[in-house]
């Protein structure tokens, strides 16, 4: 073996294990419930849990509706500004950035002292409308993924192009979006769909300060009450997150093949 | 044949203080193949796309078919675009590209499955109907994009430099086919191309245009033979400027290089021993005398191209150097560099610009 390729399978080692020696000492430890021997008790005590399940059921909801909510703001966004406005594009960088640097805490502050029960527009003030309101904050926590997965996809199709010849083709604008472009960058969208679905069903901040039954408060409250159910959990809500990831991963064979050819 | 199907009346487009198109004005007859030729940059773009719509004109106004379109949407103008890059829409079938338009337009079906399948058969396409367009080679991409424009029977077809993109032997087979479909229905169309040879071999006229202005409107042979302007003599095809000296006024006589040579006409004020320059195709050359040709000059050989059916050579007049085109013959070789040969032209033939 050559020292170079030495060095790098090294490197890799190094940080494959500081990945895996945790996770995986967390997955040995779930498995100790039963006394002097290895089982899937605490996975059976976990998944039996009613709460698991419509905690769960709620974020996969939630998650569902911020990713539909997220794909109604962010595609035909994306689409005027490269289309109309190229201008705006910075301004559109940096404003989708901003979740990234203001943290949840802060937004979810915000968004109790707007809406509260006895604001103007009281969101708060029912379970339906916290329930808006805890979407519409996924949308914007997810918004730097989201954007930048359909900001990707659009550029590898011409936007232009394909609009005008369908355009001149006498569609409307919303045929041009949802026959032509949307099914173009759907990649790209499922890309972004599930990143919002992993940060959704993990996200603990928001849902616990609007008191939503959301997973991640789930997932904080048995930490701190149970001893081998939270390793269980987080090696759930990990195979969660590694299966969005693969999705992706998937999908991404399925791109759109490009046809400039001069033959 | 009246000239009012496309109309064009002082179109101008201007960004800031940057105008492109400059008060343009044309008018084309129903069924007509009409070429807009120029440079980079001359506004043949912008006028096509003001035409589809795609850009608001300054001022001036566009009319097809006696009605004004220059405020409607490009949606609304019933036209069929073709683009450089195809344009074709990746996520649909060959079949389902074709019928976009007629689907759009509300054409059930079965009426719809009937025009796709007729398109595919006039493009020479049939069976591609489930075909992708990234399974196509670019000719034949390019060949959907024409049958998916004309498929919803447009009023005008508009070419945006369709084989730019293409390799050159399929670009020569694909502009003879645009031609053969395009008189075969009969469809008036607008075709934007830099490439002169193109736009001389498939148009009826042609728009030479220049920085914004139309410099000459006419039908391929005019604008070669008997281009209007020095731009559309040196844009179009190759051109020899032969620099002379008047000798004699009254007689028309010049001196070229020190040879004698008299011509039909001098142009008016020409004094004697005045510099006048003459231009000249390259094939109205030849060496030897030819039947017609009442100028002859002596020259050598500078140089000499083999291009297949045709040899292109330079020869040296003293101070004029000027190309010369004779088709190849295999059972003569080519003069050779610096050979001395004798030059022959038509007077006729000289144009002064």
């Amino acid at each position: 073996m050559k020292p170079s390729k030495f060095w790098a399978w090294a490197a890799f080692a190094l940080g494959a294990a500081y990945f895996l020696v945790p996770l995986l000492a967390t997955f040995e430890f779930s498995l100790r419930m039963r006394r002097g021997y290895y089982s899937f008790d605490s996975y059976a005590s976990v998944f039996s849990d009613p709460a698991f399940q419509a905690t769960f059921l709620y974020s996969s909801l939630i998650g569902v509706l911020a990713i539909v909510l997220g794909v109604l703001v962010v595609v035909p966004a994306v689409y005027f500004v490269r289309l109309r406005l190229p201008r705006l594009r910075p301004l559109m960088e940096f404003v989708t950035l901003l979740p990234l640097v203001i943290p949840a805490i802060v937004l979810v502050y915000g968004y109790i002292r707007l809406y509260n029960s006895s604001s103007l527009i009281p969101f708060t003030g029912s379970a339906l409308g916290t329930d808006i309101l805890l979407t519409c904050a996924y949308v914007t926590l997810a918004l730097p993924y989201m954007y930048r997965a359909v900001d990707t996809g659009m550029r590898a199709i011409d936007v232009r192009t394909l609009t005008e010849a369908a355009r001149i083709l006498g569609a409307s604008t919303a045929t041009i979006i949802a026959r032509i472009i949307l099914p173009n960058i759907l990649v790209a969208v499922l890309s972004g769909a599930f990143l919002t679905f992993a940060i959704v069903i993990g996200e603990f901040t928001i849902a616990s300060l609007l008191n939503r039954p959301a997973f991640g408060p789930y997932l904080q409250n048995i930490g701190a009450n149970r001893a081998y159910e939270p390793s269980a959990l987080a090696i759930i809500s990990f195979l969660v997150t590694w299966g969005a990831m693969g999705m992706i991963q998937l999908l991404a064979r399925f791109a759109p093949r490009t046809s400039v050819r001069t033959d | 044949m009246s000239d009012d199907f496309l109309r064009v009346d002082r179109l101008t487009k201007a960004y800031g203080a940057n105008i492109v198109v400059r008060g343009v004005g044309f008018a084309f007859a129903r069924g007509e193949f009409i070429s807009l030729l120029g440079p980079s940059g001359c506004g043949k773009t912008t006028i096509l796309r003001m035409i589809a719509g795609f850009e608001t004109p300054s001022s001036g106004t566009i009319h097809v078919d006696g009605r004004d379109i220059t405020g409607l949407r490009p949606d609304q103008r019933r036209l069929g675009m073709v683009f450089q890059a195809y344009a074709l829409f990746p996520n649909l079938t060959v079949g389902d590209n074709i019928g976009f338009g007629l689907k759009v337009a509300g054409v059930g079906r079965e009426e719809r499955r009937a025009r796709v399948e007729e398109m595919l058969r006039l493009i020479g396409l049939p069976g591609f109907e489930r075909r992708y367009p990234y399974e196509l080679s670019g000719g034949q991409q390019q060949r959907v994009a024409l049958a998916r424009a004309i498929a919803p029977r447009p009023r005008l077809l508009l070419l945006d430099e369709p084989l730019s993109a293409l390799d050159a032997k399929i670009r020569v087979a694909l502009r003879e086919q645009i031609r053969a479909i395009q008189r075969d229905l009969g469809i008036t169309t607008v075709f934007v191309t830099h490439d002169q040879e193109e736009a001389l071999s498939i148009s009826d006229r042609i728009v030479v245009m220049n920085a914004g202005n139309i410099e000459q409107t006419g039908t391929p042979h005019d604008i070669y033979n008997r281009p209007a302007t020095r731009f559309v003599a040196a844009f179009v095809g190759q051109l020899n400027h032969i620099e002379t000296v008047v000798a004699d006024p009254a007689a028309r006589t010049v001196t070229i290089d020190g040879q004698p040579a008299t011509l039909p006409a001098l142009p008016e004020g020409a004094a004697a021993g005045t510099p006048v320059t003459f231009t000249l195709r390259p094939e109205m050359l030849s060496i030897g005398p030819r039947p017609g040709n009442d100028v002859t000059l002596a020259g050598t050989v500078a140089d000499v191209s083999f291009l297949g059916s045709v040899i292109r050579m330079r020869v040296s007049l003293g101070r004029n150097v000027v190309s010369l085109d004779t088709f190849n013959d295999r059972r003569a070789a080519p003069p050779a560099r610096g050979e001395p040969v004798t030059v022959s032209l038509s007077s006729r033939d000289l144009l002064a610009l």
